[in-house]
């Protein structure tokens, strides 16, 4: 069983180290022989701009996070607490564009505050474009990230902890020393890597919200030399310096790694004592719910006030969303597929390794990787329609992370608890599965697959760079209806995107982390 | 003389469980609780030291009415199988915290933690975080800040039961020690009937959320009339 697990392992790496690896000496060779670019100050800058925004968005998402934690924590009857939690999780799930969309339509030159200011005659309002919408909209996106991480680990407080703090008669001041600070010190250096980490690696929010050669990331940057300018060399020397980026974030991050809490603030925290003025935490988690939920709010209601009606029957939108769904269902039953190899595979072990395999595609951007892949189809002449299997198997790379993340340690529990049983009674390969693994795994493949889809669903970053004649997806049509300055039909698909995600989120399991081993 | 501990016709409902407890334990004694998983003696203990509120009935502690005392007001002290210690503060941080919370100690409190850590053997500790620590040592620094608490009754809810059986025999030892010397009133939960027959004076059998036996451990543990307590310790009917 061991061996066919590995044979299974071991095939499933090979197509990945081929994914991978191919498209990554595409762009070293390019790198080496692309024509001369004086473009070290440009490589500067860009680097620069990118770890500068990533700081900044990683600070403020972070910083903010902890009063609202906190506020939260010390309300655990709160009215209404369970669902504004669920909301809180709802960016998670949302495209990246879709969330551009309500950021613009509060904070843009014709948004809400616009023309809150307009009445107030205050004709000077900000831009959103540039370094400051680019912030704005990473704090939309990973401030309720950090705020459900940081309320986990709060709540993860042991009953016993409270019950000495009442018993040593602690007050509010005291619980915060020594009780609810040292929890969020214990994860914060792992929040900031990880919501650092997303901002250095995020594409959508900083292409459509940068404001040229100023306000550009490597990743925005790789794009242009090769959307624009298609200059491989130069897009291969960004791709280089953002893989060497990525490795130092994420090794950085690594070393600062605490046991991350999956389940992120679903629960009550049970002993905490009533602490803290009601009035303070209601005010800080009223803000942080209008800042939340405001550009959603705003995607709805502009979306259902244009034009839907008349562009739920074009054909270009109809014909994008099928192709958004052919290739989210095609690359999350792939996806699926090859988590579950992996997953096998660590089973037989070496586990480590496999867990460390799985999570590649994460250090090594999309765009990276659908760059070198463009390369690749430029020399043997693929363009169009016929590169769509490869964005598929791109979606697919960028799922596995996710996907895998569920099922390994699934597969793991699963392998330690029935495999001495099904080799005793003879069960192996698809009569193992239907009979066992696939009947008590069904809620984590259901959850990875739903993953995958949601990753899928909301690329933009991979149909950027091979889209256009003819291959276009929903986030790409968004994007260029962004572009073009046509409001009403970014915000009717916007919302289409936005029903889209969120009901594929909503029929994946509620949660195995209560289960997570079957 | 007035009882350390009086329990009054107290009510308690846990989940589809209805608990009431009649129980006196007079100062100076040492009692063990013992009964089945879920029966309730964690609950009793709680009720004790008031993290939990009786849906009715007296607790007395100390001969004062103990309906609206804080858990820290109370006369109590407590141990807990874990989760004891601060894991970010030190040995001595943690001891300290049981004299004064904002952690400033006059002479007199430095005095009384370093009394307290030498009397549990763990001198020389304070420095240490607790998880550079054993299992035991970790119980010892939980038993000195109840020392430096200086309140007249000890509650142990299965304090060592996470522990081997040499280590846990020398925590009782010194647990039985401590009560001596310091003349406590201790209520000891424990799953082990065995625990009793080394530490305690009395023992309360509790089953189904009620106290059905209180004695002394002979009457107790030697007792043959009842049922549940036959069942529980394993004895044939």
């Amino acid at each position: 069983m061991r061996q066919r697990r590995r044979l299974i392992g071991a095939v499933a790496l090979v197509l990945l180290i081929g994914l991978l690896g191919a498209p990554l000496l595409a762009l070293l060779t390019a790198g080496l022989d692309g024509r001369e670019v004086a473009a070290g100050a440009y490589l500067w800058d860009v680097t620069r701009f990118t770890l500068l925004q990533a700081g900044l968005s990683a600070a403020l998402s972070v910083g903010l996070a902890v009063p609202v934690a906190l506020a939260l924590a010390h309300r655990p009857d709160l009215p209404g607490r369970r669902l504004l939690l669920r909301l809180f999780a709802m960016p998670m799930a949302l495209p990246a564009l879709v969330g551009v969309t309500g950021i613009v339509g509060i904070y843009g030159q014709a948004g809400l505050l616009s023309e809150l200011a307009g009445w107030f005659e205050l004709t000077r309002f900000p831009s959103i474009y540039g370094l400051a919408g680019i912030v704005l909209a990473h704090v939309f996106y990973n401030l309720p990230l950090a705020t459900l991480l940081l309320l986990a680990r709060l709540e993860a407080t042991p009953v016993e902890t409270w019950r000495i703090a009442v018993a040593l008669g602690l007050g509010a001041r005291d619980i915060l020393r020594f009780i609810d600070l040292p929890a969020i010190r214990e994860v914060l250096p792992r929040i900031l890597s990880l919501v650092f980490m997303l901002a250095v690696a995020s594409f959508t929010i900083v292409l459509t919200l940068g404001g040229g050669p100023g306000a550009t990331t490597l990743e925005v940057a790789i794009y242009q030399a090769l959307r624009f300018d298609f200059d491989p060399g130069l897009a291969a020397r960004l791709a280089i310096l953002q893989v060497a980026v990525s490795l130092l974030v994420a090794f950085a991050a690594g070393r600062s790694a605490v046991p991350m809490l999956v389940e992120a603030g679903t629960g009550k925290g049970r002993g905490r004592p009533q602490a803290g003025s009601r009035w303070r935490d209601g005010a800080i988690i009223g803000l942080a719910a209008v800042f939340v939920l405001g550009p959603l709010a705003a995607v709805v209601a502009g979306g259902l006030s244009r034009s839907l009606p008349s562009l739920l029957v074009d054909p270009l939108v109809m014909r994008a969303l099928a192709t958004s769904l052919v290739i989210g269902i095609a690359a999350a039953c792939l996806g699926l597929i090859a988590a579950y190899a992996l997953a096998l595979a660590a089973a037989a072990g070496p586990a480590r390794f496999y867990d460390v395999v799985s999570l590649v595609t994460l250090v090594v951007p999309s765009v990276v990787i659908a760059a070198g892949w463009y390369l690749l189809a430029h020399r043997l002449g693929v363009a169009g329609w016929a590169t769509a299997p490869l964005v598929v198997l791109l979606n697919v790379l960028m799922a596995i992370p996710y996907a895998a993340s569920v099922l390994i340690p699934a597969v793991r529990a699963l392998a330690e608890r029935q495999d001495r049983l099904a080799v005793s009674l003879g069960l192996t390969g698809w009569r193992r599965f239907r009979l066992i693994d696939g009947p008590l795994l069904k809620r984590q493949m259901a959850l990875a697959f739903g993953l995958a889809g949601l990753v899928s669903l909301g690329d933009l970053g991979i149909i950027a760079i091979f889209g256009g004649d003819g291959l276009v997806t929903l986030p790409l049509l968004l994007y260029q209806r962004l572009g073009s300055y046509r409001t009403g039909d970014a915000d009717a698909l916007a919302l289409v995107l936005m029903a889209l995600t969120l009901a594929l989120a909503w029929m994946l399991p509620r949660s195995v982390a209560g289960d997570p081993t079957p | 003389m007035t009882p350390a501990i009086q329990i009054k016709d107290v009510r308690f409902r846990y989940e589809d469980m209805d608990m009431r407890f009649d129980l006196e334990v007079a100062a100076g004694r040492f009692l063990a609780v013992i009964g089945p998983s879920g029966a309730g003696k964690s609950t009793l203990l709680n009720l004790i030291a008031g993290f939990e509120v009786p849906l009715g009935g007296e607790i007395a502690l100390m001969g004062r009415p103990a309906a609206g005392v804080s858990p820290s007001e109370r006369p109590v002290t407590i141990v807990f199988q874990e989760h004891n210690l601060f894991p970010h503060l030190d040995v001595w941080a943690n001891v300290a915290l049981g004299r004064a919370t904002h952690l400033k100690l006059d002479a007199a409190g430095e005095e009384a933690v370093r009394k307290a850590l030498a009397r549990v053997g763990l001198l020389g500790f304070e420095r240490r975080r607790p998880k550079e620590l054993s299992g035991g040592e970790r119980q010892r620094v939980a038993l000195a800040r109840c020392l430096v608490r200086e309140r007249p009754i000890l509650l142990l809810d299965e304090p060592f039961a996470a522990l081997g059986p040499a280590l846990r025999r020398d925590m009782l030892e010194l647990l039985t020690a401590l009560w001596r010397e310091q003349k406590l009133t201790v209520v000891l939960v424990s799953h082990d009937p065995d625990d009793a027959r080394r530490a305690a004076t009395d023992v309360a059998f509790v089953h189904a959320g009620r106290i059905l036996r209180h004695g002394s451990v002979h009457q107790v543990l030697d007792a043959t009339d009842l049922p549940e307590l036959t069942e529980y310790l394993g004895r044939p009917l």
